[in-house]
């Protein structure tokens, strides 16, 4: 791989708190390497900028591998910038060039209030899974693992909806700020599995009241959710959801 | 003294024989009792929903936003059990045997006995909670193998071990959050111990987002707040992984045990430039396919693919045949850096090992054409097949390396060089994880418990799910079962006022200094020297000089950082600061501990104490203890030592040859 430096141009969204109303500033930032992570970059700008008697840039990040999900920024109009199925934290620098100008927000949803900057509170996510994105078992009631048995094809697409890293970048990206991809993604892994399988229809019908509750919008089938998923969350579960769903409240 | 409360009778009959005759709490007073759990990776979200579930009053603290993102999330490789479901000869006390060997004998035996004893118990609660392992086309589950073992136990989701395990005990955690039996405080740290009476009995917590400071009362505080390999400034760890809670209960008086035992793992992606900011582990399971070689000659400069195999030296192969590439993982790292620091390293910085999976992808391809019924196959076909087979085992793995590297890991071989990765050092417990303060618990990473000197791979997310789920839950009634009287303590009491005071002050202290230098500056000045001097390899002299670079470093600190923005307010400069002002006297403990046991073992590598062949020395007449660390005033600690004694495993010379 052939490295190179560069000079950029930031235009970064700051708000001082969840009260106060957000603005752009612009930052020049010289002799960035290609090899260096787009969390890299902003940790030479934060310490330039303290250096100079302002303030960093406040951002959500912990593994920076794409695996936390806590990392989240909106990248020149996009969740976690330009790469396919790539996190911020896992975007590298080499994906631009010397001059661009790149501009940051942090993910916009009502249901997402910014916190700080770049930072949004995302509990939501976690009260749509306290509503139903489990199997109700307690330590100790469970059966010898391998009574239990899960066709491979069953198993294996359980884990893919199970990928998801809860990040938001679908809420993000969705016009509606629909979090229908996050919720299908948990809907099917469980429901997938013999073991979710008795408590699905409640699942489904609880989550979804959730996140109406917490102020997502609907979805309406844009695919924008799709594309920008890190782990490549697919659109069939929004499917599965609905017809889970369905089955849900015709049985009812 | 320490008491280690290890039950009498036959090691196999100790953990029966205590929960036979614990003392249990009822139901109707469970209720009334309060329990902290600070932290909520899998140690701490499986304690916090198994003790909720159980009817006790719980509440959890993690500075993550959610609990979902505690580092756990980010194993990889898988986690281990005696199920012997591949018939290999696997059992309890084989997996028992191979930790306590793997550990290079420096953990107690029934602690690690009833971990072995649990494995199995953990895999049935996971799959139940909808953890989807990988299984086989019968539906059955699957297993692979790991370093240091020869059976293969090994339970795994493709190379997202640890976030499937992760999400399952956070739904069962978040379930217990919607019945109201579990109070979540997410966005919160943990900034002191509150001590009544010589009892643990709650915290002060920093709300993160306006930065007030919080007083949580409980009957017993549960410290699952992970590991410290940070101390290092560059680890595999999470950005935020720190040592606060641990350190702020080890200067209240709990011992802080091995500390100098940390693990560096053989294959992550090398440094790449000074903007480094964290480094990226590759699964230690890659080494089941992958093969490790240096070029022949030093100062090679061909690329990998024109080094013909004869001028290629696989040197794990080379020296030891028995295990070959799947040595434990100090014995792997010690042999990249004898290779590298002799010549024979590659890439740009010469620091870096090659991870080739050529032949691999030729032996699964021919298989698969086997399978498929494909007479005589095109190399390009064996390729394509076995490029499939390599991508459904590791895919996940290869796309990160790429991501960071922009190379191709299909095409040329990965470089690898190891790296810190994890902390076997950490409060002392004794059998029912109480540590040496009554009432505090240490459960997870953050103890020191059962992996001695070297852990293998798959046993942590083992230990703290084992912790989690299987201990506690047991060990917990024992003091609790005494503690059904205490009423709860209003939080006007004076120790939390003092604590209070205690932190605040402090937190001024560090805002107030005004000085010149971030926050990072200190921590990687930290990270030098503990990687140069307390890494991979150590000696007398240079741990000397590094206790004094450290205690310099802090005077530093305190003179010259700079903190902007305010103290009532998100401010994550703040949250570095007191962090790393907790890893520097760390560091210097640990330093102390490195020089103190004057024998190698496991990662603790004494240049002074090796054989002929290079390989650890261990001083078993000497050094067969737990080194516990009393905390005596600033820069000064009190060794107390708790004695191992091995009546099953009986220590040999461990060998891999
Ligand atoms: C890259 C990587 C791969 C790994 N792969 C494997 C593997 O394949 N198999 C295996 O067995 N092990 C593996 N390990 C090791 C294993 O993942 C960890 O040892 C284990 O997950 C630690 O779990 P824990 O619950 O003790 O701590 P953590 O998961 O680190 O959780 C710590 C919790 O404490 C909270 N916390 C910390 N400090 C405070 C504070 N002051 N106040 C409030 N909250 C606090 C955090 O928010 C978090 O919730 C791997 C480790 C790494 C780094
Ligand atoms: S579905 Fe994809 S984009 Fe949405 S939260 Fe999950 S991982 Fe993120
Ligand atoms: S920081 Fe963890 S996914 Fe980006």
């Amino acid at each position: 791989m052939e490295h190179y430096k560069m000079n950029l141009t930031l235009r970064i969204w700051r708000q001082k708190n969840s009260e106060t109303k957000g603005r752009f500033e612009t930052y020049k930032i010289e002799d960035i390497s290609s090899e260096m992570s787009f969390l890299e970059m902003m940790d030479v700008l934060n310490e330039k900028l303290i250096r100079e008697g302002q303030e960093p840039v406040a951002f959500d990040h912990d593994c920076r591998e794409g695996i936390c999900g806590t990392c989240s920024m909106f990248i020149n109009g996009r969740p976690h910038g330009p790469w396919h199925a790539n996190t911020t934290c896992q975007l590298h620098m080499r994906a631009y060039q010397d001059g661009d100008t790149i501009t940051v927000e942090p993910w916009r949803a009502n249901a997402f209030p910014v916190l700080k900057d770049l930072i949004v509170d995302r509990s939501a996510f976690d009260r749509i899974i306290q509503a139903g994105g489990y199997i109700s078992v307690n330590t100790g009631n469970a059966v010898e693992a391998n009574s239990i048995l899960v066709p491979k094809d069953q198993a294996d697409s359980s884990f893919a909806a199970a990928a998801c890293i809860g990040c938001g970048a679908c809420v993000a990206a969705c016009k509606n700020s629909s979090a229908m991809l996050f919720v299908s993604a948990k809907v099917s892994h469980l429901a997938l599995l013999p073991q979710g399988y008795p408590e699905r229809k409640t699942r489904a019908l609880n989550m979804i009241a959730q996140m109406d509750k917490e102020g997502f919008g609907s979805c309406t089938n844009t695919q924008a959710c799709e594309s920008v998923c890190p782990k490549e969350i697919s659109m069939t579960n929004i499917a599965k959801l609905n017809s889970e769903f369905i089955l849900a409240g015709l049985s009812d | 003294m320490l008491d280690s409360k290890i039950p009498a009778g036959p090691l196999e009959q100790k953990w029966s024989e205590y929960k036979g005759h614990v003392k249990l709490v009822n139901p109707a007073n469970k209720r009334k009792i309060e329990i902290i759990v600070v932290g909520t990776g899998l140690a701490g979200a499986s304690a916090a929903a198994s003790l909720a579930e159980m009817g006790y009053q719980v509440k959890t603290y993690c500075f993550h936003d959610s609990p979902r993102r505690a580092h756990s999330i980010s194993a990889q490789g898988g986690i281990n059990a005696a199920k012997n479901y591949q018939n290999d000869g696997d059992s309890v006390f084989r997996l028992f045997y191979d930790t306590v060997k793997g550990g290079d004998y420096r953990a107690r035996e029934s602690n690690v006995h009833r971990l072995s004893e649990v494995s199995a118990n953990i895999i049935d609660q996971c799959v139940a909670q909808g953890v989807p392992f990988a299984r086989e086309y019968g539906g059955l589950l699957s297993n692979r193998s790991f370093g240091g073992t020869q059976v293969q136990r090994t339970f795994y989701a493709a190379g997202q071990t640890g976030q499937q395990l992760l999400i399952g005990a956070y739904q069962a955690l978040e379930r217990q959050i919607a019945l109201g039996n579990v109070t979540m405080y997410a966005r919160h740290e943990m900034q002191e111990l509150v001590l009544i009476d010589g009892k643990a009995r709650g915290i002060i917590a920093r709300n993160l987002v306006t930065g007030n400071l919080e007083r949580h009362f409980g009957h017993t505080v549960l410290l699952c707040t992970g590991g410290y390999s940070n101390v290092y400034y560059l680890s595999t760890s999470g950005m935020g992984s720190n040592v606060t809670a641990a350190w702020k209960a080890h200067k209240q008086g709990a011992c802080f045990a091995n500390p100098c035992f940390t693990q560096i793992h053989p294959t992550c992606i090398p440094v790449s430039g000074e903007h480094q900011s964290k480094l990226t582990l590759m699964s230690e399971s890659l080494r089941n396919d992958g093969r490790i070689w240096v070029p022949k000659k030093q100062n090679e400069t061909r690329k990998p693919g024109e080094i013909p195999e004869e001028e290629r030296d696989y040197y794990l192969e080379r020296r030891y045949p028995a295990f070959g590439n799947l040595v434990p993982r100090d014995v792997a790292s010690r042999a990249a850096k004898e290779r590298c620091d002799a010549g024979y390293g590659v890439g740009t910085s010469r620091q870096a090992v090659y991870l080739d999976y050529a032949e691999a992808i030729n032996r699964y391809g021919r298989i698969e054409c086997n399978k498929n019924g494909i007479a005589n196959p095109s190399p390009e076909i064996i390729r394509r097949h076995g490029m499939d087979v390599v991508k459904e085992k590791y895919g996940n793995l290869f796309n990160m390396y790429e991501k960071i590297t922009g190379e191709n890991p299909y095409e040329v071989p990965m470089r690898i060089y190891p790296a810190v990765h994890y902390t076997m050092g950490g409060l002392w417990v004794d059998y029912e994880l109480m540590t040496t303060i009554p009432g505090l618990y240490c459960l997870g990473e953050a103890n020191f418990s059962d992996h001695g000197a070297n852990r293998l791979g798959a046993s942590a997310l083992m230990q703290g799910l084992a912790d989690g789920y299987f201990v506690i839950p047991y060990t917990i009634g024992n003091y609790l079962s005494d503690e059904i009287r205490t009423k709860e303590i209003p939080t006007d009491h004076p120790a939390f006022e003092k604590a209070e005071k205690v932190v605040a002050d402090r937190i001024s202290q560090l805002k107030n200094i005004g000085g010149t230098k971030t926050v990072d500056h200190f921590h990687k000045r930290l990270g030098k020297i503990m990687w140069d001097k307390c890494g991979m390899a150590r000696n007398a002299n240079g741990l000397r000089e590094a206790i004094v670079e450290i205690q310099q470093l802090k005077k530093d600190f305190y003179n010259d950082l700079k903190i902007p923005g305010e103290i009532y307010e998100m401010n994550p400069e703040l949250d570095k600061a007191s962090r790393v002002a907790d890893f520097i006297e760390l560091g210097e403990l640990m330093c102390m501990d490195a020089l103190n046991r004057n024998e190698s073992c496991g990662g603790h590598f004494r240049e002074e104490m090796q054989t002929e062949e290079g390989e650890a020395k261990r001083d078993d007449e000497n050094f067969s203890y737990v080194a516990a660390w009393q905390f005596a005033g600033e820069h000064e600690w009190v060794l107390i030592k708790e004695p191992l004694e091995f009546e099953v495993a009986k220590p040999s010379q461990r060998s891999y040859k």
